[in-house]
């Protein structure tokens, strides 16, 4: 049911002409930047460095707005309460949404690399050639549980989408193309720790790149199973609030 | 041998005596209106609604827009909690037991949303399948029926952004029978939907009630509640005004006649003079293209014509037809008088 519904998610989010050319441009854009920054800041060896923090950025904004977005999405076109009246638990209902925010997210970092790779030819060596693609499977997981906890906020307010498109596009541009993560203040290291977003991406880049794998994908799932057990229980109050309030539909 | 096969029990008997039961639905909603000063507002959307629908029962809820079908909808099939009363659905509570009560249900309503737009018809039908829990092997089977039933066989893999708003509300039928619901609440699925489509529409509703399910049905189309309904519910202001058969209700026309005057630019002024003619009970104006039909209800003993034709004086004037009233004009009669300073208390005995 969970893979299914998130292929099927997949698939309505990749058929958004919108979608496709942000999913398109967006790492192109991002490859650019990283590579000039660095170059500009005679950094050239630190070039995949670069690129995968690029990447990085862009996988958080599109699962802390993606996840939301996603739900308001689905209150506009009428299905989330259609979905809601399932006869399933909330949380096993809006899993596969998420997740599938996570997959195009992931697709983003992805894309980045290979875009750094092709334009500008930052050698890509797979130091885990197995790892990888277990990393990459990882970070979707995660960054679909992370997701979760953030969805269940939109549930319940209508107009949170307010709020997440007054942010979306500062934050994005802060994080992800004006400043390399490599160069971030020194206080978003502590908040990006307690991101599972964070480690799925340093597990993907540790495969890519040599380094240890494991232990970052392991802390990224540890966290990613903390939101999933916290977003599991939010939604289940969150569900029964909404049916309160009357927020699952537009009016 | 001592062991005797558990046939239906005694409890299982009474709680699921009826597929709905409402005793008492309040349901009000909170609404702040103003940034600076904000004002809270509470509209009672539904105020008290009593109402008990059999098993295979075809049950029509009709009233004015804002009436509480929707609310009273939503109450009954989990997606709103009741602020007051209670409602049970096949025996179970839809407060308590979401979950048996979702099981249980569809929910189909009218318009275009709804349904994934980028996907195809056969993909949406297979993400709720998978929602509902319908199992994989069968998925496939019960896909296909469903096309055959709502006849679109042949337009499965097209996606829905490209189907007619007919064609997806019989779609949307599709989604909500997925499952083999025992009761399907169907929120004014006709509107919309072009008269041919209607009538396919209207025969797959009798359809499904005739194989058991229990349908309970809002519109806003007379002719569709009166051909299709075995009982009726008018609901207004959140409380059912009328309950009966359509036969019943048409009484509460009785002892009334109907006098239709086809006529061009009436105004408000001469409505008014109309309505306060002796004997006259009701007065509404509908537009046919050009025209304008004046119908005049008034008491069967009193004969009105002369009296409404002398108001009409300088109009110009079409066809004058004098009729029994049917089942618009009763219902006409129940809105109006809800809609009275002094609403009757409670329902009227039909
Ligand atoms: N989410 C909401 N928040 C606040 N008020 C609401 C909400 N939904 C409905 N209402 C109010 O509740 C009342 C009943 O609405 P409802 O949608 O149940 O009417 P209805 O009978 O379905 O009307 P229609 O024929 O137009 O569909 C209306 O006054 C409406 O404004
Ligand atoms: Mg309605």
């Amino acid at each position: 049911m969970i893979a299914v519904g998130a292929l099927l998610h997949v698939k309505q989010l990749s058929r958004s002409p919108f979608e496709i050319a942000i999913a398109l441009f967006v790492p192109v854009v991002q490859a650019t930047l990283a590579v000039y920054l660095f170059r500009a800041g005679g950094e050239p060896d630190r070039l995949l460095e670069a690129a995968v923090g690029a990447g990085l950025m862009g996988v958080w904004s599109t699962v802390l707005f993606g996840s939301g977005g996603a739900i308001q999405n689905q209150r506009w076109q009428g299905t989330l309460e259609m979905i809601m009246l399932a006869p399933r638990s909330p949380a096993l209902v809006l899993l596969p949404v998420t997740l599938a925010t996570g997959i195009t997210g992931t697709y983003a970092m992805l894309a980045t690399l290979a875009w750094g790779r092709l334009l500008y030819g930052i050698p890509l060596d797979f130091a885990h050639p197995v790892a990888f693609p277990v990393a990459v499977a990882g970070c979707i997981a995660g960054l679909g549980m992370f997701g979760l906890l953030l969805a269940s906020s939109f549930v319940l307010l209508r107009h949170a989408n307010a709020l997440a498109n007054m942010l979306e596009y500062p934050i994005w541009l802060v994080s992800g193309m004006l400043v390399p993560v490599t160069a971030l203040p020194g206080w978003t290291g502590p908040v990006a720790a307690v991101l599972p977003t964070t480690w799925g991406a340093r597990a993907v880049h540790e495969a890519a790149s040599g380094g240890p794998v494991w232990p970052a994908l392991a802390v990224c799932l540890a966290i990613s199973l903390a939101c999933l057990a916290a977003g599991w229980v939010l939604m289940t109050y969150v569900e029964r609030r909404a049916r309160v309030t009357a927020t699952l539909a537009l009016a | 041998m001592g062991v005797r096969v558990a046939g239906p029990t005694h409890r299982f008997a009474a709680m699921g005596e009826h597929a709905i039961e409402a005793v008492g639905l309040h349901r009000s909603y909170r609404s702040r209106t103003g940034w600076l000063r904000p004002q809270r507002r509470e509209v009672h959307a539904v105020a008290g609604v009593d109402l008990t629908v059999g098993h295979g029962e075809l049950f029509g809820l009709l009233g004015p827009n804002g009436a509480g079908k929707t609310t009273t909808i939503k109450l009954l099939n989990t997606l709103l909690i009741p602020t007051g009363g209670e409602a049970r659905i096949c025996g179970f509570d839809v407060v308590r037991q979401t979950r048996e009560v979702r099981r249980r249900i569809g929910y189909v309503f009218g318009g275009d949303r709804g349904l994934y737009d980028r996907l195809s018809a056969r993909d949406n039908l297979r993400y709720f399948a998978e929602l509902y829990g319908v199992p994989g092997r069968e998925q496939k089977r019960r896909i296909a029926e469903l096309f055959e039933l709502v006849r679109l066989t042949g337009r499965e893999d097209d996606r829905v952004e490209g189907y007619s708003r007919g064609m997806r509300q019989r779609l949307h039928i599709a989604r909500g029978l997925l499952h083999r619901p025992r009761v399907l609440f169907l929120d004014e699925p006709s509107i919309g939907v072009d008269p041919v489509a209607a009538r396919e529409l209207r025969q797959t509703v009798a359809d499904l009630a005739a194989t058991g399910t229990t349908v309970l049905l809002t519109t806003h189309y007379m002719a569709e509640a009166d051909e299709l309904c075995g009982r009726i519910a008018v609901i207004a202001g959140g409380r059912i005004q009328a309950l009966g058969t359509p036969a019943e209700l048409r009484h509460h026309a009785d002892g009334r006649r109907v006098l239709e005057v086809q006529a061009y630019g009436v105004t408000d002024g001469q409505l008014a003079a109309i309505r306060a003619r002796p004997g006259v009970r009701e007065v509404s104006l509908a537009v046919h293209g050009a025209a304008q039909v004046l119908g005049v209800q008034s008491d069967a003993g009193v004969d009105v014509q002369a009296d409404v034709l002398r108001e009409l004086d300088g109009v110009r004037l079409g066809r004058v037809t004098a009729r029994q009233p049917t089942l618009e004009d009763a219902y006409v009669a129940i809105v109006n008088r809800a809609a009275e300073p002094t609403p009757v208390a409670g329902p009227v005995p039909a």
